[in-house]
């Protein structure tokens, strides 16, 4: 790691976006914010090609868009234009997810669920209607947190194809640049379904592709943790030892892709919080097979935390920055790849998103 | 030209609008389209293709409106975020 070398912390809550900066030893923060005018943001990402960030979220007044910074969050502008589904379908609520495919353009997931595509860097929006074409889509059915898409996964070279997650209907893949798409859920459990696994209404809550191997996916679903070798084709339960099949956020190593890391929660009838209300995150060094508990520094006792799908992120440094932000406003880091844990702010509004941007590496 | 005032939230989101601003237009939805011409994506914050926005409230001369709502030329139109929404 270069001397030089500061985090950012970018951070969506439920009042607006906030921006953590360290010094170089990623020890001390100083945190900004509220940003974007305090909107609601569920997802903030860094724009490869500029480095610009941009912001997704929706004001319960003034409807979706998606913000952009060219100067690391000083000032901000915003759009939506297109991001509308006509007159005669229900309006769009908020953008959950962004992500940029390889040939630059950006990718957005809707509430309700749907995906945009802007190739002018989100000045107009153009819906991506095969995905909504899909047969399925008149069976569609919310999770807890709505009918949304969360999760946008692009392959890293190839433009035609790319994944998505919707809950609580599954994850799809296209292979013709959007225009069809096909469900990936074979293998993955639907436990509130009676019979056999369907193959939409699927709750997956989050999933990531592995680094260096595209069709290496690790999924946190409703009904289990899993990893696919073939692109979503089907799906194996690595659940294991993990205290929890429930959770929310699951994040891949920038470079090893055997290590992922989860934030098992106890089911949502038990009250989604840290089983036994004892902090911890949980690492896999094998894709799966054998699963770590690390809990150092997180609290043991009375820790009834909550970890919102996007809430979850790393950062690309060695040893690799972890943190993840609670649905109470807590911010948690840790320096040496989840092992040891700082907590870094304890009074922000509910944490939607968190994402790791390296300046100076 | 009707006199639209703006809340202080939507201003915000848009360098160079005020809170009252003057805007030619026979209906509300004119006057949306006068007032986004004048400041690029104010419309959308407010309408959703042919409809408000459900926790926007829009008042021609203290009367409750929605977007085809005649305006006359000395007409006040108030926009003004609703009690519901948020949290």
């Amino acid at each position: 790691m270069s001397s030089a070398a500061r985090t950012l912390l970018l951070v969506g809550t439920a009042k607006g976006a906030f921006i953590l900066e360290s010094d170089a030893g990623r020890d001390a923060w100083a945190m900004r914010g509220p940003l974007c005018e305090g909107w609601p943001i569920h997802d903030l990402i860094v724009e490869p090609a500029t480095g610009d960030l941009l912001a997704a979220g929706g004001s319960p007044w003034f409807g979706p868009a998606v913000w952009r910074s060219t100067d690391l969050g000083a000032t901000w502008t915003h759009s939506s234009a297109g991001l509308s589904y006509g007159d005669e379908a229900e309006p769009i609520k908020t953008v959950w997810s962004l992500a940029v495919a390889p040939d630059g353009a950006i990718l957005a997931g809707v509430e309700p669920a749907g995906l945009f595509r802007s190739t002018d860097a989100g000045a107009t929006w153009q819906h991506v209607e095969g995905l909504t074409n899909h047969p399925s889509r008149p069976t569609w059915q919310p999770g807890a947190g709505g009918l949304i898409l969360h999760t946008i996964v692009p392959h890293p070279t190839d433009v035609n194809r790319t994944w998505v997650g919707i809950s609580a209907v599954g994850v799809f893949e296209t292979r013709d640049g959007g225009a069809t798409w096909e469900p990936r859920n074979r293998g993955v459990r639907a436990d509130f379904i009676p019979g056999p696994p369907p193959e939409t209404g699927h709750c997956v809550h989050k999933f990531a592709a592995a680094a260096g191997e595209p069709e290496t996916l690790y999924q946190q679903n409703h009904c289990g943790v899993y990893r696919s070798d073939d692109g979503g084709l089907g799906w194996t339960e690595i659940t294991g030892a993990l205290p929890s099949e429930f959770g929310f956020g699951l994040v891949t190593h920038p470079r090893d892709p055997a290590t992922a890391w989860v934030i098992p929660l106890s089911r949502p009838e038990e009250g989604r919080y840290m089983p036994d209300a004892s902090a911890a995150v949980w690492r896999t060094h094998d894709r799966g097979s054998s699963w770590i508990r690390s809990a150092d520094g997180l609290p043991q006792e009375n820790a009834y935390l909550g970890v919102l799908r996007e809430a979850f992120t790393r950062d690309t440094l060695d040893p690799v920055g972890l943190a993840f932000g609670t649905s109470t406003g807590q911010l948690w880091h840790s320096r040496d790849g989840g092992v040891r844990w700082d907590l870094i702010s304890r009074d922000l509004p509910q944490i939607w998103a968190v994402e790791a941007l390296v300046l100076g590496a | 030209m009707a006199t639209v005032v703006l809340p202080r939230s939507l201003v915000a989101l848009f360098p160079g609008a005020t809170r009252h601003e003057v805007v030619a237009g026979s209906t509300v939805s004119e006057v949306l389209v006068g007032l986004d011409r004048r400041i690029p994506g104010l419309r959308d914050r407010l309408a959703d293709g042919s409809r408000l926005r459900p926790h926007i409230n829009v008042y021609v001369d203290g009367q409750p409106a929605d977007l085809t709502t005649a305006v006359s030329s000395d007409a006040v139109v108030h926009v003004i975020p609703a009690v519901s929404g948020g949290a």
